[in-house]
């Protein structure tokens, strides 16, 4: 499915319309199972787990095949990809404060209410 | 006497793919997305940047919300619908989520015949994005004018609990919306120049001059599929959190 890189900036990327018609259906089927998982009160870690697997699945396919990321070349898939990585750090930084910050709250202001 | 050096070998290099191709395309010569055009390379670094402030957004509705100790309204309860009978939890948005990966479909399509020289099929593909697009952000406004006028949510107060839900609902779904909106506009505006044919005729562009080309489809496109993912994260952890 690789490209030939010497056409590529002249003619951009052509793939069978078939593909796009597969990856609408399966963010249908993804989108429909997420609001599944609402719709009949799944809780705690199934319910968790299923949100974040479906979401990711999601974001996946559309940025490797709307966006055709897939087809391009390790330089911009790298230089797009990783950063956006390193958001973890910040949630984890911040799950810390938010439990510290209800800890606090919890401890010095529930007497006050 | 100084004398150049001759750089130009005369024939183009080997691109080597994989691992190799990376270490090679980045400590090259001037240009480390060989075979991108610079607006599409642009269009990628902005929805990079974008990607941290929708982080940033995410973010703060999470530390917010795991730290308040006023209860947090059930989402699937404040957006849920009645058409008639009892009311379907969460039915509008799942509606627009439906709504917006359609037209992301819609779009993908539009940029494929784009590139195929097809420019009728182009253009009406994307007009068809834009009315998705249009029809997304009029059932954000009806939702939020439910919100504000029926169940008086403000920025800063909330009568169903936690005073954030105002702020974080109004700030990260106002951001994505104005971002539907501006995509809206900037479709209808390739729609027409698709449609006229000024990518056929490399007709130049009114503020750059470049010669105009169906990259600038594609780079549309690109856009678009964003605040369809911008969604599908929003969807996940305001909406089903």
């Amino acid at each position: 499915m690789t490209q030939s890189s010497d056409t590529a900036h002249v003619e951009g990327q052509q793939h069978p319309i078939g593909i796009y018609f597969k990856i609408w259906g399966l963010l249908f089927v993804l989108s429909a199972g997420s609001y599944a998982v609402d719709y009949y009160h799944l809780e705690s870690y199934l319910r968790w787990s299923l949100i974040l697997i479906f979401m990711m699945l999601k974001a996946g396919l559309i940025v490797a095949f709307f966006m055709h990321m897939r087809w391009e070349r390790l330089a911009l898939i790298y230089a797009i990809t990783l950063p956006p990585v390193l958001v973890l750090v910040f949630v984890a930084l911040m799950t810390f404060e938010a439990d510290y910050t209800l800890f606090t709250r919890g401890t010095f202001f529930s007497a006050a209410q | 006497m100084t004398q150049s050096t001759l750089t130009d070998t005369g024939q183009s290099l080997a691109r080597p793919d994989g691992v190799q191709g990376f270490v090679t395309d980045w400590s090259s010569d001037q240009r480390a997305f060989k075979n991108v055009p610079w607006g599409k390379a642009m269009m990628w670094i902005f929805l990079l940047s974008d990607t941290f402030i929708f982080s940033c957004f995410l973010l703060s509705y999470m530390t917010v919300r795991m730290s308040t100790t006023v209860e947090w309204p059930i989402p699937s309860e404040v957006f849920a619908l009645s058409f008639g009978g009892e009311p379907i939890p969460l039915i509008l948005i799942a509606i627009m989520t439906f709504i917006l990966i359609s037209s992301s479909g819609t779009m993908a399509m539009a940029v494929k015949f784009g590139y195929e020289r097809n420019r009728r099929m182009s253009a009406i593909l994307m007009l068809v994005t834009a009315l998705f697009g249009a029809s997304f952000v009029g059932m954000q406004a009806f939702e939020w004018t439910k919100l504000i006028v029926d169940e008086g949510v403000r920025p800063w107060a909330n009568p169903m609990g936690a005073p954030q839900f105002g702020s974080v609902f109004f700030m990260v779904t106002g951001f994505h919306g104005f971002h539907v909106s501006i995509g809206v506009i900037f479709l209808f505006a390739i729609a027409r120049k698709t449609w006229r044919g000024d990518y056929d005729r490399q007709a130049p562009g009114f503020f750059t001059s470049r010669k105009g080309s169906y990259e600038s489809v594609e780079v549309m496109g690109l856009y678009w599929h964003f605040v369809d993912l911008v969604w599908v994260f929003i969807f996940a952890v305001f909406y089903l959190w």
